[in-house]
């Protein structure tokens, strides 16, 4: 059995097995690196960042609650638009799908850890402190009020002179970095980690979109990245990039801004389809109908998704040839989007359907979400969208899609793996509670928007003249945004409720499962398995089951597990960027003391900050860790 | 794989050291992905600058400003340099460890002559072309392009010297091999960009 | 069912504003575009509907229910079914949107019967320049009834979106070197509400406007009578030397030369709003008196227009009596 624990790590001498140092409390969170952990850690910095993001939607409802209302200026307005649609994309919605890739993809797959854990936690950490830059924007200086597509010219110094749209740049740059390092690692962890007999044909469906989701933003978000690079030098730097007098062109902000934005739609919506397509199953107590078909429509859906950003740019003048060709491939992303509803519908289709929590949120997911797809088609029709774009039905649209999707997903998600994740089952009367409020909120507050928009109110506005029909609905939007709250609070006082009970959940608590996840304790022990498990076919726990075994075959002899050591680095690589990330966007400012102005003015505080990043990388590279080690007397006790 | 544990203990290593372990095969598996991602970077940059090239705003155009020869000597170096380091993975998958830091002290210098010749062409064009970071949107994206790769050089350069550090201080072992052989890919990633960079940016400039 | 469908929408909104009520042919073929889609997608929620309810209801597990279901791997009939269908509702959906996209990229530039008008978009105004005729407006676009009129739509400072829905969809102006055009036309004689669609600033949602679709006689008349006068000054010379020098500054009227950093004042008695967003309605409906807008205006832009590039006319020296004069006297300015 050493071998078997050795062959993982063989450069590990065993005689280093227990010189690891344990950390409690605070010291443990931030040293971290196993993925259970990262996964609570994202789920929290996620749901407040979601939390934030809702309080902004909140109160951009109020002030649109009637015509012409004062509750707000515009300004502020704008600064709640920019930043409702950046935090709750960047920084509240994607943590959470990390949150959930992180807790569950390892264990599907039957792995003790992702393949970096180390760069698990850097990947954690770079998005916190890149979120935490963007929303200190509100206590220094202004947010960000160009809108979350930030399109230039607006977004340049000499209309947004704040440093708002810096700390949207900067911001957002330091939290894609993290997201990039995700999903590198989550590829080679789907690519290398899977256990003996998991073939890419019998991995979970969530497992496969997540690998899907991965590999879009390894090619999507790097544009971004260019993209805020340009528009950061030319805020900071007086580059030409998007600035007209110097030759600069603002329609490619645009396109290097779609060509990131489109495939994000679809990294946002595919864990979403994983989940349904996990939940779906376990509660039919039946396989996923037209599993091959499932996998070859998402991968379909990413090589689309890639081919169609400037359908965003209809109104932006590209002439008929783009706008046709963009119409067409657009229209063709329905193909795939239909499989995937019809094989969910038939997997319940003769199955046993039980209406659980998870499952309520699964079965509210596909009506609502072909709702955001069939607009979606119709948007897709450029003279169509000519009237439709920059209008509040196009709001309608993605929110239909996102929160009517993904946000739905993700609460399905979130209520199936919460017994896994704590070991605790959410309280199932508040659990349909939650779903029923936040369901009909949701669909009084957008289903109305649609008819606003072919009204001919447009979106981003900050109040309206009366006598534009617009009233009611307006009003009747605001009631549901707030219905949406309540349905979010019902949430936060299940998951309160619960953490006060003991933690009693079952290994398998629904009783339905069929993959490997729910053949472990919850929550799992810090190695996840004592022994890899063998897999014959697809739900593998499932096809245990149904061959009469109450667990999985071990693939290999308990013996010693090699797990990796608790790191401060990755935490102090993210705070050295955050340092350098602000340094650099005041660097042109002039301070008061002429201290602050000397390190500021001089690229001190960034170089400091870079310090501290490479500093930490090096350590990184410079001791390697040895890891440590549990050994099978250990084991024997759990 | 044990075998491979062994052989690293007593100093003899398999045919490819990167590759003995999963973590080395992680590694080298994560960093084609990341050489992916950095395409897609390079190719924004790119697409950039083509979008861009002929907004001189009335300053210096590409025809006026570059020299080829020295370009060409800079393109030289880093070809040569990339050989060099194809010659380094050779020496380790021999396992002759001196050889092998020899190769990449030699790739090392290449790069910095390399760095020091665009450092220079830099400040040619700034101090005496009054061809700086604000003149027009296509010095602005011609900095931006040539910079971020003269930045992957310099990073480059810091990374490989670490590295040769630690082949003198911890010997060629499965842990060493895989962050050089993870070095050498990205140099020749480095040297690929700088191809199109010299064809897109150098060659295109001075006939369009 | 197209039909009946374009009934129940017509029944959406003002006639002058609403996407649904289309009023010119541009409208109209985005309008049928979209009954088209709406009827397709219909179809589609019906039939995914209809599914899910059969199986929520047939299917639910019942209290006694513990055999195991069969394990179903898919169908390949259904799932090439599921596949083709919806491939033939894109292909449905597919034609008609390229003929319409060639179609609305006539920008009748060429025209030599189309009216040639260069929109300019500014923070939060809108210029409309007639380059044949060398006539220069701003806030109420006037327009020959059932012309088709050719736009060249370009910004002075950031992106707008020209969009006036029940006669078009929108277009953005771009700066300089991304200059767009497109056409519409209005059969109908109408005033008609444009708005920006375009993220723009704080008032972005303020920066609206009028097209006044009129016969072409009226149209003739209108463009005389805007070449035609000299410049009009307040009859109190005090009054009128302090309006040439703090207003005339930025503001053109008549046939001074034109400046264009703020709109052109000609005529503005007769035009439907004050700053695009004090509607001028004497019946007191959707607005007020043009000349009661003008000092509510004129007495604080900013709380009327954040963010928009107006000086104070208290800051730049004027009193009370001078803003209400100036006031009265432009909305007596008037073109008849």
């Amino acid at each position: 059995m050493a071998e078997a624990a050795q062959s993982l790590h063989p450069s590990q001498p065993l005689k280093h097995g227990h010189s690891v140092k344990r950390h409690t409390g605070l010291m443990d969170w931030i040293t971290t690196v196993d993925h259970k952990k990262i996964a609570i850690l994202y789920l929290w910095a996620g749901g407040i960042f979601f939390g934030i993001g809702g309080l902004e939607a909140i109160l951009i409802r109020i002030q649109l609650i009637k015509p012409m209302n004062t509750f707000l200026d515009a300004q502020t307005f704008n600064e709640l638009i920019t930043m409702h649609g950046t935090t709750m994309i960047f920084l509240g919605v994607m943590p959470v799908i990390f949150a959930l890739m992180n807790a569950v993809i390892p264990l599907q797959i039957g792995a003790r850890d992702v393949a970096f854990p180390f760069l698990n936690a850097l990947g954690f950490w770079t998005f916190l402190f890149g979120g935490i830059l963007l929303n200190l924007s509100w206590v220094m200086g202004g947010a960000p009020d160009a809108g979350w597509t930030s399109y230039t010219p607006l977004s340049s110094t000499g209309y947004s002179p704040t440093h708002g749209v810096d700390f949207y740049t900067i911001g957002l740059q330091i939290a894609g970095l993290g997201t990039l390092i995700g999903g590198i690692n989550f590829l080679a962890t789907i690519i290398t980690m899977r256990a003996p007999g998991m073939s890419f044909m019998r991995m979970p469906m969530f497992a496969w979109t997540t690998f899907i989701t991965s590999a879009i933003i390894l090619f999507a978000f790097p544009a971004i990245t260019v993209g805020l690079v340009l528009l950061t030098f030319d805020r900071i730097l007086e580059a030409n990039f998007f600035n007209v007098a110097g030759g600069g062109n603002p329609v490619l902000w645009q396109h290097i801004f779609w060509i990131f934005g489109h495939p994000e739609v679809y990294i946002l919506i595919l864990p979403a389809f994983g989940v349904i397509s996990e939940v779906i199953p376990t509660f039919s107590r039946k396989r996923l109908f037209g599993y091959s078909s499932m996998v070859f429509a998402t991968i379909l859906i990413a090589f689309l998704g890639f081919m169609v950003w400037a359908h965003h740019m209809f109104t932006t003048g590209l002439g008929p040839v783009a706008n046709a060709l963009f119409s067409v491939s657009t229209m063709l992303i329905a193909v795939p989007t239909g499989i995937k509803i019809f094989n969910w519908l038939f997997t319940m289709w003769g199955g046993q359907v039980r209406f659980t929590t998870p499952n309520l949120f699964a079965a509210g997911f596909i009506p609502t979400f072909t709702m955001g797809g069939v607009t979606g088609v119709m948007l897709a029709s450029a003279p169509a969208d000519f009237q439709f774009h920059d209008t509040y039905f196009v709001v309608a649209h993605f929110h239909y899609v996102i929160v009517g999707g993904l946000v739905l997903g993700l609460f399905a998600g979130l209520h199936y793996w919460w017994p896994k994740m704590f070991g605790r089952m959410l309280s199932e009367t508040l659990g349909k509670w939650t779903f029923w409020t936040f369901i009909i909120g949701f669909h009084l507050t957008f289903f109305v928007q649609h008819f606003l928009g072919l009204m001919g109110m447009q979106r981003r506005v900050f109040t309206y003249l009366p006598n534009q029909q617009f009233d009611l609905l307006n009003l009747v939007s605001t009631i549901g945004a707030m219905l949406m709250g309540v349905g979010m609070l019902i949430f936060l006082t299940n998951i309160f409720l619960t953490s006060r009970r003991p933690a009693d959940a079952a290994d398998d608590p629904w009783e339905d499962g069929r993959t490997l996840e729910w053949t472990i304790p919850s929550p799992p022990p810090e190695y996840n398995f004592k022994q890899t498990p063998l897999v014959r076919g697809l739900d593998a726990f499932w096809k245990e089951k149904m061959a009469g075994h109450k667990g999985m075959t071990p693939s290999e002899p308990v013996g010693s597990i090699h797990m990796p050591s608790a790191t401060i680095l990755p935490f102090l690589m993210s705070v050295g960027i955050f340092i350098a990330g602000l340094g650099f966007m005041f660097s042109r400012d002039e301070f008061s003391s002429s201290i602050m102005s000397f390190l500021f003015n001089n690229y001190i505080v960034t170089a400091l900050g870079l310090l501290i990043t490479f500093g930490s990388m090096l350590m990184r590279s410079l001791f390697d860790d040895p890891g440590w080690h549990i050994e099978p007397e250990e084991l024997e006790g759990r | 794989m044990t075998t491979a544990h062994a052989e690293a203990a007593n100093g003899t290593l398999p045919h490819e050291p990167e590759k003995a372990t999963l973590e080395g095969r992680n590694k080298v598996l994560a960093f084609w992905l990341f050489l992916g991602g950095e395409a897609v970077l390079f190719g924004t940059l790119f697409a950039t600058f083509l979008a861009l090239r002929n907004q001189t705003n009335e300053g210096p155009s590409a025809n006026e400003l570059f020299h080829l020869p020295l370009v060409a000597a800079a393109t030289f170096l880093l070809l040569v340099s990339s050989l060099t380091s194809v010659f380094a993975i050779q020496a380790m998958h021999r396992g002759r460890v001196t050889m092998l830091r020899n190769w990449l002290l030699v790739t090392v210098l290449l790069g910095l002559c390399f760095l020091v010749l665009e450092i220079y062409e830099f400040s040619v064009y700034i101090r005496h072309e009054e061809f700086g970071m604000t003149t027009s949107a296509f010095s602005s994206a011609f900095y931006t392009l040539v910079g971020f790769h003269g930045a992957h050089v310099a990073f480059g350069i810091l990374w490989i010297s670490v590295l040769i550090g630690q082949l003198m201080h911890k010997g060629l072992t499965v842990v060493t091999a895989p962050k050089i052989y993870v070095s050498a890919m990205y140099w020749h990633f480095i040297d690929v960009v700088w191809v199109f960079i010299f064809t897109v940016v150098y060659l295109l400039g001075k006939v369009g | 069912m197209t039909a009946a469908l374009g009934l129940i929408l017509a029944g959406c909104g003002r006639e002058d504003l609403s996407v649904l009520r289309p009023q010119g042919p541009a409208a109209e073929s985005s309008f049928a575009l979209m009954k088209l889609s709406i009827s397709i997608m219909i179809v589609v929620l019906l039939v995914v509907f209809s599914i899910a309810a059969y199986v929520w209801i047939r299917f639910r597990r019942k209290p006694d229910q513990n055999e195991i279901p069969k394990q179903v791997e898919g169908s390949f009939k259904l799932e090439v079914l599921w596949t083709v269908i919806p491939l033939i509702l894109v292909v449905v959906l597919a034609v008609p949107t390229v003929k319409a996209v060639f179609a609305a990229g006539n920008d009748h530039s060429d025209d030599k019967d189309a009216i040639k008008v260069k929109v300019t978009g500014h923070q939060y105004w809108w210029e409309f320049e007639y380059t044949d005729y060398g006539v220069t407006t701003a806030q109420d676009l006037v327009i020959p009834a059932g012309k088709d009129i050719a736009f060249e739509l370009s910004t002075k400072d950031v992106l707008h979106s020209f969009w006036v829905p029940s006669l078009s969809g929108k277009m953005d102006t771009n700066p300089d070197g991304t200059v767009n055009r497109f056409s519409f036309s209005a059969p109908n004689e109408g005033v008609y509400r444009g708005k920006c669609a375009e993220l723009c600033g704080p008032s972005h949602g303020f920066m609206e406007f009028k097209v006044k679709s009129v016969s072409s006689t009226a149209f003739e008349e209108w463009l005389a009578s805007m070449k035609a006068p000299d410049s009009v000054l307040p009859d109190d010379p005090a009054l009128a030397e302090t309006f040439k020098s703090q207003c005339l500054t930025c503001h053109a009227t008549g046939s001074m030369q034109d400046l264009s950093q703020a709109p052109n004042l000609t005529g503005i008695g007769s035009r439907e709003s004050v700053a695009g967003i004090l509607l001028n309605d004497d019946t007191r409906v959707d607005g007020a008196p043009v000349e009661e807008n003008l000092k509510t205006w004129l007495h604080d832009p900013q709380s009327v227009k954040p963010g928009n590039k107006m000086p104070d006319p208290k800051d730049l020296g004027l009193s009370d009596e001078e803003i209400d004069g100036i006031a009265e006297f432009l909305a007596g300015y008037t073109l008849d």
